[in-house]
């Protein structure tokens, strides 16, 4: 499938692996990961490296995950608010799930992701750990 | 605008392993014929909805196989909008009719899910999400309405998780009613709350299945359909977009596309909520319903609830929501779920629902979703003297 093609993640490597983002120069919006056109209507953006911290604003623990994280279940997946503004979705580990909460601070990680197959590439990204 | 509505077909929705996509999508084209009591010949035009064959059939090129299936050389083509991709197939239907291109029109959905794993499923779907902001982090389907689910329960505690299980009890309690549904067992809420976790705090039982199945819809001009003696009338079509993923939304407790297609559907059928006597609604998990409630305007936001509480969206209650079984009960086979809600709706307004059937409706609607919202599709049914 997709996933196991070397390439397909590779444009997106300097947002991922150094959590960078975009913020809007007219109404000063921030996103993670390329948006092009700004909710305002402005085309033009100032690239940011975000700090990496931020609060859980939801999240859920996934026991039934898709074929390349097949045999990493149970893991949890939360919707982050940075405190630049983004709001990034991501996997929260190192901790006890019953301690995370709507609230709960974190602050970002370097981490693999999975390979492409058994010879393939292996995906870098960025995960969350909580401060508790 | 009215569309009339001249026959319908639907498959057994369930494990269907003796059928592969080719059948199941004849099988309820032939069946909406027979009910039409038409010929092949007799339609101008096919649009058929589909969203997963590619990924797990290896068969693209839907719209020939729905022309070919009925020896046709007409217009045929095959519309993807995720798990909307019934419901955009039907608005595809009514706008050739009523640019007047086509007379009559028949509309399809079908998907062949059952032929591979369950990961594979859960991949193949999760396409429906944003796949380089979600899908590489290992969100699925389950997980993007878990994700909602739990926002929605923070910000309103009144929706308890005994509550959210009466959205499957009831689907349940119709799908029990409804011979085309893949389960036809009533369950309780222990059933529900003490299932298997699949994406907390979604359960099994909160979350639709994995079918096979088709519908079809035949669909025609208002002087023709009333040539024909046709009761059964689209007269409202509702579309609306958002973000693929839930992380670009304004509101994680509402789905803004969803109200956005309502309030277009109900503006040009000219009704209000009050008018409706039945909602065939998008409940792929409990949760969803919840959302599908509020966005058609049976309750504000964060009071779905009550209507559960007091039990009024079963089909002699006061707001009858998925008589069919919804997603939950009677299946979801994703493309076929949008005309399978035109079907249902059909049937109420004609009095063939049986066990089920909604006493003297006159009005209903139907709301498909893609995605977690990112597609929003609102049909309007009415009964014409």
């Amino acid at each position: 499938m997709f996933r196991e093609s070397p390439i397909i993640r590779w444009r997106n490597y300097s947002d991922r692996y150094r959590l960078n983002g975009y913020k809007c120069t007219k109404c000063s919006a921030a996103y993670f990961e390329y948006k092009g056109l700004c909710t305002c209507g402005n085309l033009d953006f100032n690239e940011v490296q975000f700090s990496g911290k931020g609060k859980i604003v939801s999240y859920t623990m996934i026991h039934s995950g898709p074929e390349v994280f097949e045999n990493k279940s149970p893991y949890c997946v939360a919707l982050i608010d940075l405190v630049e503004g983004a709001r990034i979705t991501a996997q929260v580990m190192d901790c006890k799930y019953e301690d995370l909460k709507i609230g709960t601070e974190v602050e970002a990680v370097f981490r693999k992701f999975y390979a492409s197959g058994e010879k393939g590439v292996i995906h870098y990204g960025t995960k969350f750990v909580p401060k508790f | 605008m009215k569309v009339g509505v001249l026959g319908i077909g639907i498959t057994k929705f369930g494990e269907i392993w003796e059928e592969g996509l080719r059948e199941l999508l004849l099988d309820a084209q032939l069946r909406a014929l027979n009910d039409a009591k038409m010929e092949p010949k007799q339609i101008d035009a096919l649009y058929t909805g589909n969203m997963c064959a590619d990924s797990l059939s290896g068969q693209l090129h839907i719209g020939a196989m729905a022309a070919e299936n009925l020896n046709l050389d007409k217009p045929s083509i095959r519309v993807e909008g995720a798990c909307a991709s019934g419901s955009l197939a039907l608005r595809q239907g009514v706008h050739s009719i009523a640019s007047g291109d086509a007379d009559i029109v028949m509309v399809s959905g079908v998907e062949k899910m059952t032929d591979v794993s369950t990961e594979q499923v859960t991949t193949a779907l999760m396409g429906a999400g944003d796949e380089e902001l979600e899908g590489f982090n290992g969100l699925t389907f389950p997980g993007l309405y878990a994700l909602l689910a739990k926002a929605y329960m923070h910000k309103y505690p009144a929706l308890t998780r005994e509550l959210l299980a009466e959205v499957s009890v009831k689907n349940h309690f119709h799908g029990a009613r409804n011979p085309y549904a893949q389960f036809q067992n009533e369950i309780n809420i222990d059933t529900v709350i003490n299932a298997t976790m699949v994406a907390d705090p979604l359960t099994l039982f909160d979350c639709s299945p994995i079918t096979d199945g088709a519908a079809s819809i035949i669909l025609a001009s208002e002087a023709t359909a009333k040539k024909l003696g046709t009761e059964v009338y689209i007269t409202g079509s509702g579309l609306a977009n958002d973000s693929l993923s839930l992380a670009r939304r304004k509101s994680l407790t509402r789905l803004d596309a969803g109200h956005a297609a309502a309030q277009r559907a109900y503006k040009q059928a000219g009704i209000t909520v009050k008018d409706i006597n039945f909602a065939e609604v998008h409940d792929c998990f409990s949760i969803a319903e919840i959302y599908a409630v509020e966005a058609l305007g049976f309750a504000k936001e964060g009071e779905a609830y009550k209507l559960y509480k007091d039990k009024q969206t079963y089909f002699d209650g006061k707001n009858p929501i998925n008589t069919s079984g919804g997603l939950k009960a009677c299946g979801h086979p994703v493309a076929a779920t949008g005309v399978k809600q035109a079907v249902e709706a059909t049937m109420q307004l004609r009095g063939e629902a049986g066990l089920r059937q909604v006493k003297g409706a006159t009005t209903g609607v139907t709301y498909n979703v893609g995605g977690s919202g990112a597609t929003a599709c609102v049909h309007v049914f009415k009964k014409m003297k």
